[in-house]
């Protein structure tokens, strides 16, 4: 089942386009990796697909999930490292999206809450305070926040970023597991090439425009995936 | 002490700086946690200049101030915020360029019509004898607004404060609770900044929250404390004010920096040791 489908979307700052006619579909299960360089416009297409920024042209369509059901996982911004919050503070806030415009969590809400936290093992840590925690840790938090909010789909954008390798690692096999196990579909906006290729099962490579779309097995048989690959090693 | 406090509360313009005095405290101490968090503090030193120049021009139309000054306000927050939004107009170049036109032309119209006297000294550094029975009634209403109004939003505050764009892209319409947080603003300054003075209002939002952040770790502590913190220095610059005879609002402020000074202190040595 298709639950994104793109078609032509376009999109712009200032009247240059930064995502142009991109086409691609999102089937339920699938771990889709975004790559490409700086400034081919993969944050620009996240921020299309969370209804942040309007496309100027071309349709996204939502199947079988709304648009506030997409569990994002941002890059870290300034403003969060010195955040004073504790660890359960922030993973809560992930069920706003339930509570409409009722004021307070009910109990059902910290259970869910709860129940994310013993599955990305931080429950021991629920009283600290987010901004003591390591950097692998606190994407494990706001993981745990977006879990909150999806039962379908994770949008992560740049997750290892600043993240030691080891740190790094169990990042991935977390996310492949949560694929895996719990069958919720990940869409992963990555630098990492290496990883996208060996975690992912289909690659959207962006140049502004669609450079490729398709399986990771037919990625791996083209020369821009090739040539890619040979300037890392 | 307690014959100090009874003479204290003998006097009605004493009570009636207290009570409104108490409460907006509360408020800015509520809001500013969010306001510094959301590196806006540079917003209510703004507002509070714009109310300078509403309080002018309600004087010399001879209009009621709060009136006045409220509505002005709002609007001054709801396009501070926009121009803050905005990435590509320098937020706090935009800010000091507002505040410092308000003042000006508050300036004026004070010199052109009453003249350059007290009252404008009161404006601008706050006076505990500006408090009518009206202004007390409506401050009194004004607050109690904006603390049920922040404890009704306080996850939702919370969720637009940490994390602004998550908050967006899971449904919630962060623009309307960002609107909502500087309204509040606009009202707690407005309400204040007759007692606190123009020029020393936006302590009252900025000290309470950043004191508490030395100490305390999360939102909800944070968010307490300050109000806490918030009511103990405001009542403590009034009975200072009232021994040495000083300024109120300076006061205020003054207990404010020291009470920042003891935590800040506290914090560094917890870490050490």
């Amino acid at each position: 089942m298709k639950l994104i489908s793109c078609e032509g979307v376009t999109i712009g700052y200032d009247g240059q386009r930064a995502v142009n006619k991109v086409s691609f579909d999102l089937e339920q299960g699938d771990y889709l990796c975004i790559v490409g360089e700086n400034g081919s416009g993969k944050s620009t297409l996240v921020k299309g697909l969370l209804g942040l920024i309007k496309p100027q042209e071309g349709s996204i369509t939502f199947n079988g999930i709304a648009p506030n059901e997409i569990g994002y996982l941002p890059q870290q911004t300034v403003i969060q490292r010195d955040f004073p919050a504790s660890v359960g503070e922030v993973v809560i806030s992930g069920c706003l999206n339930r509570r409409g415009l009722l004021p307070f969590y009910s109990r059902a809400e910290k259970d869910r809450a709860a129940d994310k936290m013993k599955q990305l093992n931080i429950t021991d840590i629920q009283k600290k305070s987010y901004r003591d925690l390591s950097g692998g840790q606190q994407q494990r938090v706001l993981l745990a926040r977006a879990l909150c909010a999806t039962e379908k789909l994770l949008l992560l954008d740049e997750p290892v970023s600043g993240l030691d390798p080891v740190m790094t690692a169990d990042l991935y096999q977390l996310v492949a597991r949560l694929n895996q196990t719990q069958g919720i579909t990940v869409l992963m906006v990555s630098h990492d090439l290496e990883s996208a290729i060996k975690y992912g099962n289909k690659i959207l490579h962006m140049k502004t425009e669609t450079a490729f779309f398709g399986s990771t097995a037919d990625y791996l048989k083209t020369e821009m995936c090739q040539r890619m690959m040979g300037a890392k090693i | 002490m307690i014959e100090l406090l009874t003479e204290l509360l003998s006097y009605t313009f004493v009570v009636r700086a207290l009570i409104v005095g108490v409460l907006v405290s509360l408020c800015a101490a509520l809001l500013g946690v969010s306001l510094v968090l959301k590196r806006y503090s540079m917003i209510g030193d703004g507002l509070s200049h714009v109310g300078f120049g509403a309080l002018a021009l309600a004087m010399a139309l001879n209009l009621s101030p709060l009136e006045v000054a409220i509505p002005v306000v709002a609007v001054a927050a709801f396009v501070l915020l926009r121009i803050s939004e905005n990435s590509r107009i320098k937020g706090d170049a935009a800010i000091a360029l507002i505040s410092s036109s308000s003042l000006a032309i508050g300036v004026i119209i004070i010199s052109y019509t009453s003249g350059m006297n007290t009252d404008t000294c009161n404006y601008m550094f706050g006076s505990i004898l500006a408090m009518s029975k009206s202004d007390v009634i409506l401050s009194v209403a004004v607050s109690i607004v904006v603390i049920v109004l922040y404890v009704l939003f306080y996850n939702k505050i919370f969720a637009v404060t940490f994390d602004e764009n998550f908050t967006r892209a899971t449904g919630t319409n962060a623009s309307r609770y960002n609107t909502l947080i500087a309204l509040l603003t606009a009202m707690t300054i407005v309400v204040g900044m007759r007692m606190m003075g123009a020029l020393l209002i936006s302590s009252l939002i900025i000290f309470p929250a950043l004191t508490s952040m030395r100490l305390f770790k999360t939102f909800k502590q944070v968010v307490i404390s300050s109000a806490i913190l918030s009511v103990i220095c405001f009542v403590a610059g009034i009975v200072l004010s009232f021994i040495f005879s000083f300024p109120t609002g300076a006061s205020v402020v003054v207990i404010n920096l020291l009470m920042f000074g003891i935590f800040s202190a506290i914090g560094l040595l917890k870490k050490k040791y």
